[in-house]
């Protein structure tokens, strides 16, 4: 089974505060570490168990500047085959329909029977892979969280909705899933394993070889624009307790106490 | 003419979700006295109970009745919506499971643009929508600006608007069935599994000590249990936690887990996602702990501590044994 799984290069929210620039054009990025989207990890994972029990390759790719390419890397460690960067100033800025016309384009110089995303990114848009499917016109299931494979036309798909219960679909392929965290175990990546890849070669493919018009992306393209950042007013919010940890302990210990919550 | 708006309404087993009632505010923030219409899908006795329930609360009520569509399969939904709507129209769904699966591709069929997850709905201009999102698990705010002159698909955060309950719209319903087409999909819908009951029921629990990502190690779960223990109180824990198989999945609060309504929730290192948070009924007082000072979580706690949990849980977990 031929398998495309598209990634994102994100801030990692588990070691940064994400905060507003000094303008409100963008977040203060100086500092900020990255890594590859929590799902997509999940979403590469499943491509290599898939690849390594009925055979075929796994192929990851993403949108992005020169960087991103580390992240390819790094999931070509994991065990992905192969890696593509698409990359060109006028992809910058592009908004959900724009990331989905660029990866599209790439798609249908391929054939690939499946094409995995994650179920969101740092945004929390949750919107590539259905527009994905929708612009190649295949099937789509969203917050996938069991795949088992039938045959070379079909797959069985759980997606996990809410209460956690999950709904089991069949679908015939090709066709795009994005895919829920917890599916699997993502392995581990350590030095030795990125290094072993450090070498391998990472196509970069631009808007004129690809053949999109620059104006379907990018800014241009953009029908959905952010305008400024912005920290949400506190509202209510908590009552902070300050002072020192005795203090705080003690005050702490009184509110739990006058509202049940010791028992 | 007034703007007509639509609102995608979720039910199940006759029952209305709460979104439908949120959709009108909703339409009525984004343009004030608009005529909001409800489409409903589905099947027989439950549909019509649907849409008698909500009908005078729209203007009008489509009401799309076909065997097909008893079970809410988004790659059926969508072809019927791109046949039956206005090529203009501005669509309104709940950013839940189905909505996510439906909506982004929808606004490919349609041509329109998506703008997923709102919170909020400030002003039209011309024909740009202006309204907030939020990026980074609620970390930090966005306005964003639309062209809205050829339609819009809008995912709405559940909970975000208060419910328009008035039901003061006194709409009708129209049948809509005949027009929806072929009913045809490479994604067929089998069976729900439902989830398996973990070791305790949660969902009983007066005071939970609830666990997040910032716990950064399965062995430091033990912290969270001992303070438990003090207190009496129950282990619950964010998804990122079931995610690393650190607990079981019966533990999980939020909207992909459980729904708990404890008296006192006690909230280590999680940050506040409105996922999370959807599992969170019955307004109990909540404490959180958190390194970072702008976690969302404070936004919606009583009290909150801004420290390294893994420094302040062992020593207040000292202090209650001692007292
Ligand atoms: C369809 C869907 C359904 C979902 N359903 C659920 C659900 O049911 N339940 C759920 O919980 N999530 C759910 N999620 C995931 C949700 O979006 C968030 O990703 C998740 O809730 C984050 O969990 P968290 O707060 O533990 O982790 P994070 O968001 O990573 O937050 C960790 C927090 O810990 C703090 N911290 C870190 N270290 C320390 C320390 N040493 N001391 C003190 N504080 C520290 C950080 O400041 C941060 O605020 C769902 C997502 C999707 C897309
Ligand atoms: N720039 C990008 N390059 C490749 N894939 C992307 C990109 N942006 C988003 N995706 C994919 O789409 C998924 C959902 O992202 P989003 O719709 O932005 O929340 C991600 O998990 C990725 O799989």
């Amino acid at each position: 089974m031929e398998i495309l799984v598209c990634i994102k290069m994100v801030p990692d929210t588990a070691e940064n505060e994400i905060e507003p620039n000094s303008d409100g054009t963008d977040i203060e990025r100086d500092d900020l570490v990255y890594s590859v989207n929590e799902w997509d990890n999940y979403a590469v994972e499943e491509a290599i168990q898939i690849r390594d029990n009925i055979g075929g390759s796994v192929t990851v790719v993403t949108a992005g500047d020169e960087n991103s390419e580390e992240i390819l890397r790094r999931e070509m460690a994991m065990g992905a085959d192969k890696g593509i960067l698409l990359s060109d100033e006028a992809f910058l800025n592009s908004d959900g329909k724009g990331i989905a016309t660029i990866l599209r384009a790439e798609i249908e110089k391929g054939k690939y029977d499946l094409i995995l995303t994650g179920a969101q990114a740092d945004d929390g848009a949750a919107q590539v892979g259905g527009m994905l499917a929708a612009m190649l016109d295949i099937p789509y299931a969203s917050l996938v969280s069991s795949i088992e494979i039938i045959d070379d036309t079909r797959i069985k798909v759980g997606r996990e909705i809410e209460g956690g219960n999950r709904e089991m679909n069949e679908i015939d392929l090709p066709c795009v899933l994005s895919i829920q965290t917890g599916i699997n175990e993502p392995r581990y990546v350590g030095i030795r394993g990125i290094r072993k890849v450090a070498s391998l070669d990472i196509p970069v493919h631009n808007a004129s070889e690809l053949n999109i018009s620059p104006d379907t992306v990018g800014e241009a393209g953009s029908m959905v624009k952010k305008i400024d950042y912005f920290v949400p007013e506190p509202g209510e919010g908590a009552e902070i307790l300050e002072g020192s940890n005795e203090e705080i302990i003690e005050k702490l210990v009184d509110l739990l106490k006058s509202n049940g919550g010791i028992k | 003419m007034a703007r007509q708006i639509f609102a995608f309404i979720r039910h199940k087993d006759g029952v209305v979700d709460d979104s439908a009632y949120e959709f009108i505010t909703a339409a009525n923030k984004i343009s004030s006295g608009a005529l909001s219409v409800a489409v409903v899908t589905g099947c027989g006795a439950q549909l019509d109970s649907v849409c008698n329930e909500i009908k005078s609360s729209f203007s009008s009520v489509w009401k799309i009745d076909n065997e097909a569509l008893s079970y809410p399969n988004a790659e059926i939904i969508r072809p019927v919506l791109t046949k039956m709507l206005p090529g203009d129209a501005i669509v309104l769904f709940g950013h839940d499971t189905l909505g996510m699966d439906l909506a982004p591709g929808l606004s490919i069929k349609m041509d329109s643009p998506f703008i997923s997850d709102v919170i909020d709905f400030e002003n039209i201009e011309g024909s740009e929508l202006r309204l907030i999102r939020q990026e980074f698990s609620g970390q930090v705010c966005t306005h964003v600006s639309c062209d809205i002159s050829s339609g819009a698909i809008i995912n709405v955060r559940p909970g975000s608007f208060l419910p328009d309950e008035s039901k003061s719209a006194g709409g009708e319903v129209i049948d809509k069935s005949a027009e929806a087409g072929n009913l045809s999909s490479k994604r067929r819908f089998l069976e729900i599994i439902e989830a398996e009951m973990g070791d305790i029921d949660i969902t009983k629990s007066e005071i939970l000590v609830s666990v997040g990502r910032g716990i950064e190690d399965e062995d430091n779960i033990e912290i969270a249990k001992e303070l438990a223990e003090a207190i009496g109180a129950d282990v619950s824990c964010s998804r990122p936690i079931v995610d690393a198989k650190w607990m079981e999945k019966g533990r999980q609060v939020g909207t992909s887990g459980k729904t708990v309504s404890p008296k006192v929730y006690i909230a280590l290192g999680i940050s506040g996602s409105f996922q999370h948070l959807g599992g969170l009924k019955g307004n109990p007082f909540i404490v959180a702990i958190n390194k970072n000072p702008r976690a969302p979580i404070f936004q919606v706690a009583d009290v909150g501590v801004v420290d390294d949990l893994l420094d302040f849980v062992p020593e207040l977990t000292e202090t209650i044994r001692k007292s």
